[in-house]
């Protein structure tokens, strides 16, 4: 696996190639600024991103930017992207494009070290990790009716599934086994008159889809 | 502004000679219904014979300022909206009022033989010439001294103007002297006691490692949730003083992403130029933010609305929602604090909250280049 790092902070920089080696990931080219990402991104033999969003030279988004711009450019690319802060606006702008391989999280997940390469890794393989913190605040903003038909424990699944967590996690983080996971995901499917996904990315993108349709 | 043909001034000048009287009655009725205001008969009159006097000298105003060819605005406090006895004592407490009944005993005399001679000139044809090129002169000099009753001197202006500054400066220190106490409690309490508690906590494990390396482990995932927790509180203080998405997007993106953090459907609509200045941005977005932190609150309301638009050099934001209504600037619902926030840019906020709804608030703020204005008020002509 050949990523691509693209921080400004050496010092994050450093620490996230580390981090990333220290795990079998290769990284082929670390850059510290949206015009090497973009160079580096249209090299071929890459096999996806972990990028900051905030980067030289205007140090707003052109991280976010650089990575729906690649994404355009080569559709599925899989790309990462951390950052000190979530907006809700910009996940939507990230799923836009509805392929997964997006992964949205805050820089401070890096901590947990296991569960952040987890999810490089299932981003990477064509799956889709949007923060918690992303999830409560879409959660926090639902209009729609059918959700209060949802019991506390299928609201939890719900969030979880949002967040692009696969049932046997969803059973480890809840202390249930997985055919109570999937009983519940059945329900709130049910629930909320989503079609059944067999495979787990598609499951997350609808999911995503139908919360943010609000 | 091009200058008005003789003919022209001289249909401003009939209009005053016929003006003249109307005004000089006008001025009679009210000073009289003044006096028996006390008897209560003299409210109506001067319900009347106030806006009529508004009306004649707002009409000298208007022809002063073609005269002239520069604005002369009338500078009255304002009272739409209010009761009418509130009128009349805003009206009582206004200069201006005073001004503009003095015009008519003192200048208006004057310029009514200004105006009658212009006539006269044109009447008999032999001093037609003289007309022609009189009329301009004595025209100018009966706008001036209209000008200078009717409307506040550069010097009067200014210091009106430097008082306003006063003020709000003095409430814009106060708020920044505010602002940096509670960012300077929200670190202390915040991050600061968290990373103290990292230290300690790591400091714990450096001991425990050799002898019970399960209990360092679990003190290790303690430090590390200590670090996320103490991120959150930066986070938060950050939103507070300067918020990321604004810094990214401008107003619009980050007005956008507030409206999608509500719990109801907020729509956004904006048609701005592009982006504003920074200090501009910031106070608008914390303005909104504040209102649309009360609709979530208070207003119980099913939908809720942002528009911003740019007209003129003015900035207008209207939040609105369809709520229960009822809200009031005293009402101890910050709105306060966004009145004065809004006053450092010379910005205004009106609120409109009939009970059962709907509200909106409206705030503008001069967004132009030429922002420091000179003039607090615009002009009629």
């Amino acid at each position: 696996m050949r990523l691509v790092v693209a921080e400004d902070n050496a010092l994050l920089r450093d620490g996230l190639i580390r981090l990333l080696e220290a795990h079998d990931i290769e990284v082929a080219a670390a850059v510290d600024n949206a015009v090497e990402l973009d160079r580096a991104l249209a090299e071929a033999d890459v096999d996806g991103a972990v990028l900051d969003v905030r980067m030289p030279p205007t140090h707003t988004d052109e991280g976010l930017r650089a990575a729906v711009r690649a994404r355009a450019a080569r559709p599925g690319l899989p790309v990462l992207v951390l950052s000190q802060y979530v907006e809700q606006l910009y996940a939507r702008e990230l799923l836009a494009s509805g392929e997964g391989a997006v992964g949205y999280l805050l820089k401070d997940r890096v901590a947990n070290v296991a569960e952040f390469v987890d999810g490089v890794r299932r981003v990477v393989a064509g799956g889709t990790v949007i923060d918690p913190e992303v999830i409560a605040a879409i959660m926090a903003g639902q209009r729609h009716q059918p959700i209060d038909r949802l019991t506390p424990r299928e609201r939890e699944v719900l969030a979880l599934m949002a967040e692009g967590r696969s049932n046997a996690a969803i059973a480890a983080r809840l202390f249930v086994t997985e055919k109570a996971v999937t009983k519940h995901t059945n329900s709130i499917f049910t629930k909320l008159d989503l079609p059944i996904a067999a495979d787990d990315n598609r499951r997350v993108l609808a999911v995503l889809a139908w919360l943010q349709s609000a | 502004m091009d200058r008005p043909s003789p003919w022209r001034l001289t249909g401003y000048a009939v209009a005053q000679v016929f003006l003249f009287p109307v005004a000089l009655v006008c001025v009679v009725l009210a000073l009289v219904s003044g006096v028996l205001a006390i008897v209560t008969v003299g409210v109506p009159l001067l319900l009347l014979t106030l806006p009529l006097l508004h009306r004649i000298t707002d009409r000298h105003r208007a022809m002063a300022a073609a005269s002239l060819g520069h604005p002369v605005p009338h500078d009255r406090m304002p009272t739409e909206g209010l009761p009418g006895l509130e009128r009349i004592r805003v009206w009582a407490l206004d200069p201006m009022t005073w001004r503009e009944i003095g015009w008519v005993l003192i200048a208006a005399p004057v310029g009514f033989v200004l105006s009658l001679l212009v006539l006269v000139l044109l009447l008999p044809v032999v001093t037609g010439v003289l007309w022609w090129y009189g009329a301009p002169h004595i025209m100018w000099a009966r706008a001036s001294l209209d000008r200078w009753f009717l409307s506040k001197g550069h010097s009067e202006r200014l210091e009106e103007r430097v008082e306003v500054l006063t003020e709000s400066r003095a409430a814009t220190v106060d708020h920044a002297a505010a602002e940096l106490r509670r960012i300077e409690r929200d670190l202390h309490d915040g991050a600061q006691a968290r990373l103290v508690a990292l230290g300690m906590t790591l400091g714990l494990a450096e001991q425990t490692v050799r002898d019970d390396p399960e209990a360092a482990t679990r003190l290790l995932a303690e430090a590390r949730d200590t670090t996320t927790a103490a991120l959150g509180d930066i986070r938060f203080v950050v939103r507070g003083i300067h918020p990321p998405v604004l810094a990214d997007r401008g107003l619009i993106g980050a007005v956008q992403a507030l409206a999608l953090d509500m719990a109801i459907p907020v729509t956004v609509e904006a048609s701005l130029p592009d982006r504003l200045a920074e200090p501009l941005e910031s106070a608008v977005y914390f303005a909104v933010a504040e209102c649309l932190a009360n609709i979530g609150k208070h207003a119980e309301a099913e939908h809720g609305w942002v528009t911003l638009s740019a007209v003129d050099d003015m900035l207008t934001v209207v939040v609105g929602d369809d709520g229960r209504g009822g809200v009031r600037v005293d009402g101890g619902t910050g709105l306060r604090g966004v009145a004065r926030r809004l006053s450092a840019f010379d910005g205004t906020m009106r609120v409109s909250s009939p009970p059962g709804g709907p509200t909106l608030i409206t705030l503008e703020v001069p967004c132009g280049s030429s922002s420091p204005r000179t003039t607090p008020f615009s002009g009629t002509a």
